[in-house]
């Protein structure tokens, strides 16, 4: 058969079957088309199978270049319809907080050990050298940074309460500049975990470098109060930010048996999900400081008591949930 | 009959290029050969058309057994898409920021909230619900889809648009751009990583239809990979223009015995002849 008889006998069935494809498409984009009739989804296979072997047929008779090109096109848009990922249900969300991730989390404790240890070593290194120097913290921060937080810090501003806006506009900040800093710790992982490695240290230098100075001037409690309440939700993600991060550049450096990049493939479809675990942590931290540890009214004990409960919270959803199959 | 391989070569852009990089391959590799032989021809006649490898073609094989063509995007389409993402982008957060100034500090935490998301989800939330496109991707007539052709889910745009951090160091996408030189589907490292391509949505225009005319079969035996050719030329025809096409039928002169415009419709119509188009 020449091409244009095989056109003829084809187009109005090509014809429809576009149409079909241009109803699914609409759907599938988040306007809220009317839906009178229901969607052509039945039988789509049937009529794409149809399309596969017409486009074999045509390719083999080397029919034009036109015609192929535009067969093509249809077969990979139904493609598209027909092969796809199932659509997540909230209930995914949920099921991925109280089991999969601490369970992730568990199935990857030599890398969570390693990175704690990245991250709490220099803090505590810096923490007890700072307290011990206090002048060494001008060789990290500048000199204005050290006044703000002295400022920020010191008892006699105790009075000095925030206002609710304030409580906003750093809650934007910490939402901003902390999820910021997870997400730049797992991507930086990519780089043989040069980055994720690196940008633990450098919080933990900084972390310990500022605790280590608040302290050794006498800030104890406007300080220690002020950390207590994020501190196990924070620190925490950090150090799996970490994880995330270190499993891309394990997964490039040390393959195994996979290709490189079929390896960072694997990896990084469940570091992402680490990720996705430690932005909870991190919001739910970036809650607490702006809405909860800014608060000076709250006495002390209060918030140790809080920040103690919040850590012990931390290990035992770390430790135990998503143990028992559901 | 052979179609000279000039012809082949020249008048179909999309093969030429593969195969112009295979000829001075050889005769930079082997001088000798090169010199002394004459090149190797055009490998049509011996290779259906769609499985010899092109330029920036990407083949998927499907269940059903049939392999579909993608086209993969450059580096060009793709900065040029980012940049308009980029405007449309911090166009809105600057108009926000005016509008959230007003309401004072809190207005300030909720447009950092904004900023956050436009910085790191406003891509993602495009590839995920709007087709694969982001604003400037669709512009631009692009796509993000799986390497196995299915449309993108959320694990996967989200690596890639958490990975644009490294691909963007050390500046202007400098790491991305070289992961994208460095494989045959332009991936940057956040590609790789969520296992993903960016191709053109829709295909190359085609002058479709051969305009009406004389019909004749032709006189000497064709293969169906030179009858393909030639309905191709035919079809080309409105997008070159008539001294080009007069000089590609040239290269059949010596087989129609005619030349310039003449030697053009003669071809036209054999084309006719043979895609089963009536006078």
């Amino acid at each position: 058969m020449k091409q244009r008889p095989f056109e003829a006998r084809y187009a109005a069935g090509w014809q429809a079957f576009a149409a079909r494809l241009d109803r699914l498409e609409r759907q599938a984009a988040p306007k809220n088309a009317p839906r009178t009739t229901p969607l052509p989804v039945a039988e789509l296979p049937a009529a794409y199978r149809q399309l596969c072997q017409q486009l074999a047929i045509a390719r083999y008779r080397r029919y034009s270049r036109s015609l192929l090109t535009r067969l093509n096109q249809l077969a990979l848009r139904a493609y598209q319809q027909i092969y796809r990922a199932p659509q997540h249900r909230w209930s995914a969300v949920l099921r991925f907080l109280t089991a999969d991730f601490p369970q992730r989390v568990r199935a990857d404790a030599g890398l969570f050990w390693l990175c704690a240890a990245l991250f709490y070593l220099p803090l505590l290194a810096m923490g007890l050298t700072v307290y011990q120097a206090p002048e060494l913290i001008y060789s990290l921060l500048s000199p204005e940074s050290v006044a703000d937080l002295e400022a920020m810090y010191a008892p006699d501003q105790a009075s000095a309460q925030r206002n609710a806006a304030d409580d906003v506009a750093m809650f934007g900040y910490y939402i901003y500049n902390n999820i910021g800093l997870g997400f730049r710790t797992f991507a930086g992982g990519v780089l043989l975990g040069i980055g994720a490695a690196f940008m633990l240290l450098l919080n933990g230098v900084f972390i310990g470098a500022v605790s280590g100075y608040l302290t050794a001037r006498g800030f104890i409690e406007t300080f220690y109060t002020f950390i207590a309440g994020h501190g196990a939700f924070e620190l925490t993600g950090i150090v799996l930010a970490g994880v995330a991060g270190l499993k891309l550049g394990w997964a490039v450096a040390a393959p195994g048996r996979l290709s490189r990049v079929e390896s960072l493939r694997q990896a990084a479809a469940s570091g992402v999900r680490l990720i996705l675990g430690v932005t909870a942590l991190l919001l739910l931290a970036a809650f607490i400081e702006a809405f909860w540890s800014s608060n000076r009214a709250i006495p002390a004990e209060i918030k140790y008591a809080v920040g103690g409960a919040g850590w012990l919270l931390v290990i035992l959803y770390l430790t135990l949930a998503g143990r028992r199959a559901p | 009959m052979r179609i000279p391989p000039g012809m082949a070569a020249t008048s179909f852009g999309y093969s030429s290029w593969a195969w112009m990089r295979r000829r001075w391959l050889s005769r930079l590799f082997d001088p000798c050969h090169a010199y002394l032989k004459p090149f190797p021809a055009f490998p049509t006649p011996m290779t259906p058309a769609i499985s010899v490898p092109l330029d920036t073609l990407r083949r998927l094989e499907t269940p059903e057994g049939i392999e579909l063509s993608l086209r993969v995007a450059g580096p060009v389409a793709r900065a040029l898409a980012w940049s308009m993402d980029g405007l449309i982008r911090y166009g809105a957060l600057w108009g926000l920021l005016i509008v959230l100034t007003l309401l004072g500090g809190g207005g300030f935490g909720v447009w950092l909230i904004a900023l956050f998301l436009t910085e790191w989800l406003y891509p993602a939330l495009f590839e995920v619900y709007a087709g694969g496109a982001t604003p400037g991707k669709k512009a631009l007539g692009l796509k993000v889809i799986h390497v196995n052709g299915t449309p993108v889910d959320w694990p996967a745009a989200l690596i890639r648009n958490l990975l644009r951090a490294v691909d963007f160091l050390p500046v202007l996408y400098g790491f991305g751009l070289v992961a994208m030189l460095g494989n045959r589907d332009f991936q940057r490292l956040g590609d790789l990583a969520a296992g993903t391509i960016v191709i053109y949505r829709d295909p190359p225009e085609h002058a479709s239809q051969l305009p009406l005319g004389p019909v004749l079969p032709p006189p000497f035996p064709l293969s169906p990979a030179e009858q393909q050719l030639l309905i191709d030329f035919a079809e080309r025809g409105a997008a070159l223009n008539p001294d080009r096409q007069a000089e590609l039928a040239e290269l059949l002169a010596g087989q129609t015995g005619l030349h310039g415009v003449v030697g053009v419709e003669r071809l036209r119509a054999y084309a006719r002849w043979l895609t089963g188009d009536e006078l």
